[in-house]
């Protein structure tokens, strides 16, 4: 910041701590940096497209609210961004970087999938859904687990560990799509037989189901269990929690079987429950979209719900922009990181205040 | 063989200067997970201005030193331009380092897409100039082949490593820099301004880093696109780990990379899947020697000690 360079110049400005501001208080500086990122985005889009930005608007909330169909994507959509949001959650709250979630998804889905093709015609259907979320669960916490113990016992940079985690896992399901399809597509014929059960004539309503359960068990797991307590003392003060006794080593380590469980459950669901193959890209981007989607919600698994829906709307809405405008599809990329930029940047003036000083006016 | 090797350099100085960059951002304490899309940026501005000064030369208009000069300049400025949005988030709002970098790779990533996608996506014309080299060259076999049949941007590449490993091991500025990324608190207490050190030290490794991306396009593709440069930023920051956080050592590194990562397709008589485990070997060599630094815990190979996070004065 503007610093002294001696005594008879004072700084311009100085930034201060502010009270925590009421709730409604915060919402305001929140809805005003979305308010602000979305013009923005509107003038980017008119500079780069020449088009109207009401109209791309409108066709935003068609892409994503237009027809039942898409109602019911967007909330498949939803439910999967926030279940590895989930997930990465209680490894954020004790300020544990995994950014890995993506390859423990894959992981996940690998391992259904290994279960949907070996055993799918010789189990009997709920042996082989249990076996498949066993395998789904075990393989996502191996993923987690090595990093967590690598950061528990040698304090290895878990940022770095779990990024390089995704990329072996994306080389693996390249390997086994390779060996495993045998015409050298690469492309595994999707198993609808093996999936999960489907509910009611809706696909993806098990899906979002079993979602909005996990949401609220992660919600009071964290805010209400003695666990839960553990995990935000050692993400604020890794030493006081060394002196109240905590075992710091192993609640990492436990947090971490819960993360990569979450994602290996993740996989489960997009893998058993929506496409019912696997390729590299079955996750989609997620594990890093999920740590923003948390980073926003403040690690609340209720308000995830909101800022995961910002997201996919983002993403459903720019789909239907890009075809019926004929634009690149990575306007909505771009769109996305503006607002995030915003909603990120607008947490500043949630916790600091700016103070002009007087002093100088006076000066002058 | 020699053209699995003169291919693995070629590659490899792509890897180099994403590293070198990164290494320079992270020696100041920031931990730029935005770099794959610092590097699709620059790659596309880097295009995005040769397709425009051709556009508006015309075929024989073109002028060797503009055409490769131009570029260069472009990227540089597109990619720093995404290191300001970097340390303005992060320094002067002072938003999580991850949570920012994984922003910027998204935006950069959808940026970079919508660039080239208002062109032509072959500039393998630009690309000549870029790839153009000594003729003398080719009269020296293999050893020519190995050191001087690169072009522009493979030797700026070395000398730019090298030029990092000086200023940030024998300069003062180096010195005030690695103070800043081991301990910002002490460093401020020096009087070394912090924030001025790490918006520096971000936009310049930035600006290296984009190069990185144009290196890929205009040099190893021959100037045909491909919308896969994000993945190769992933690797540019494996590879500081690789390397121990040392752009000297990253020269040697980045060959080995490059040649991990092409291998596959040098190597006869396996089975297609065996090729994708290849792949697997430069993140595998990576988490290898990420834990093997820890283990050992020698105060030589450690990432910056405040690596990753934000400083704020009056935050004790």
């Amino acid at each position: 910041m503007a610093k002294a360079e001696n005594k008879t110049r004072s700084p311009l400005f100085h930034i201060v701590k502010r009270e925590p501001l009421p709730w409604y208080g915060a919402l305001g500086v929140r809805a005003g940096a979305i308010v602000i990122a979305l013009l923005l985005s509107a003038v980017v889009i008119m500079l780069l497209t020449q088009k109207n930005p009401i109209e791309i608007y409108k066709a935003m909330f068609e892409g994503a609210f237009g027809s039942s169909n898409r109602i019911w994507n967007l909330l498949q959509q939803l439910s999967m961004l926030l279940c590895v949001s989930l997930a990465v959650t209680p490894a954020f709250k004790m300020k544990f970087w995994n950014i890995g979630a993506e390859g423990q998804v894959l992981v996940g889905g690998l391992a259904t999938v290994s279960v949907m093709m070996f055993f799918g015609d010789k189990m009997s259907l709920p042996v082989l859904l249990i076996t498949m979320i066993a395998a789904s669960i075990f393989a996502g916490i191996i993923w987690a687990l090595l990093p967590a113990v690598a950061k528990a016992l040698w304090n290895t940079n878990e940022t770095l560990f779990t990024l390089m985690m995704n990329y072996v896992a994306i080389q693996l399901i390249a390997y086994f799509l390779k060996k495993f399809v045998k015409s050298g597509s690469g492309v595994l014929t999707p198993m609808p037989e093996y999936g999960l059960p489907i509910l009611a004539d809706k696909p993806y309503l098990l899906n979002i189901i079993i979602v909005a359960v996990l949401t609220i068990m992660v919600y009071i797991y964290l805010k209400y269990s003695k666990q839960g307590y553990e995990i935000s003392v050692v993400g604020e003060s890794e030493n006081t929690a060394k002196y109240i006794g905590i075992n710091v080593k192993k609640v990492i380590i436990r947090t971490l079987i819960i993360s990569g469980a979450l994602c290996g459950i993740a996989g489960l669901l997009l893998v058993g429950g929506t496409d019912h193959t696997i390729s590299t890209t079955t996750a989609g981007g997620r594990g890093f979209t999920a740590i923003m989607v948390s980073w926003l919600a403040k690690f609340n698994p209720i308000v995830m719900v909101l800022t995961s829906f910002i997201i996919v709307f983002l993403e459903r809405g720019a789909e239907q922009v890009s075809s019926q405008f004929r634009i690149s599809s990575s306007i909505s990329d771009i769109v996305t990181g503006i607002i995030l930029f915003f909603i990120i940047g607008c947490e500043f003036f949630l916790q600091y205040k700016i103070v002009f000083s007087k002093h100088r006016k006076e000066n002058e | 063989m020699l053209a699995f090797l003169v291919s693995a350099i070629r590659l490899g100085m792509t890897f180099l200067l994403g590293s070198t960059g990164e290494t320079i951002t992270e020696k100041s304490g920031h931990l730029n997970l935005g770099t794959p899309g610092v590097m699709c940026v620059g790659a596309a501005c880097g295009c995005y201005a040769e397709y425009l000064y051709f556009k508006a030369v015309g075929v024989f208009g073109i002028n060797p030193v503009v055409a490769v000069i131009l570029p260069i300049l472009a990227t540089l400025i597109g990619s720093a331009l995404m290191g300001v949005i970097f340390c303005f988030l992060t320094v002067t709002l002072r938003v999580n380092q991850n949570v920012t970098g994984l922003a910027l790779t998204t935006f950069g990533v959808g940026v970079s897409d919508f660039l080239i996608a208002n062109t032509t996506p072959i500039f393998s014309k630009g690309s000549k100039y870029f790839t153009a080299h000594l003729s003398f060259a080719d009269d020296l076999g293999w050893f020519g082949q190995i050191f001087f049949s690169h072009g522009i941007l493979i030797y700026l590449a070395i000398i730019i490593a090298l030029l990092s490993a000086f200023v940030l091991n024998k300069t003062k500025i180096g010195l005030h820099l690695r103070a800043v990324g081991e301990n910002p608190a002490t460093a401020d207490a020096a009087g070394i301004s912090v924030s001025k050190y790490r918006y520096a030290a971000t936009c310049i490794g930035c600006g290296i880093s984009g190069l990185g991306g144009l290196s890929f396009i205009m040099d190893y593709l021959n100037g045909n696109w491909e919308y896969c440069i994000d993945a190769i930023g992933w690797l540019a920051i494996a590879l500081v780990i690789f390397t121990v956080w040392k752009p000297n050592l990253a020269i040697i590194g980045s060959i080995i990379f490059g040649a991990l990562y092409i291998v596959s397709t040098y190597i006869q008589g396996f089975a297609i899947e065996t090729k994708e485990i290849f792949k697997m070997l430069p993140y595998i060599v990576t988490v290898i020697v990420l834990l093997f630094t820890s283990i050992r815990d020698s105060k030589n190979s450690q990432p910056p000690q405040s690596l990753g996070l934000n400083y704020f004065r009056e935050e004790r």
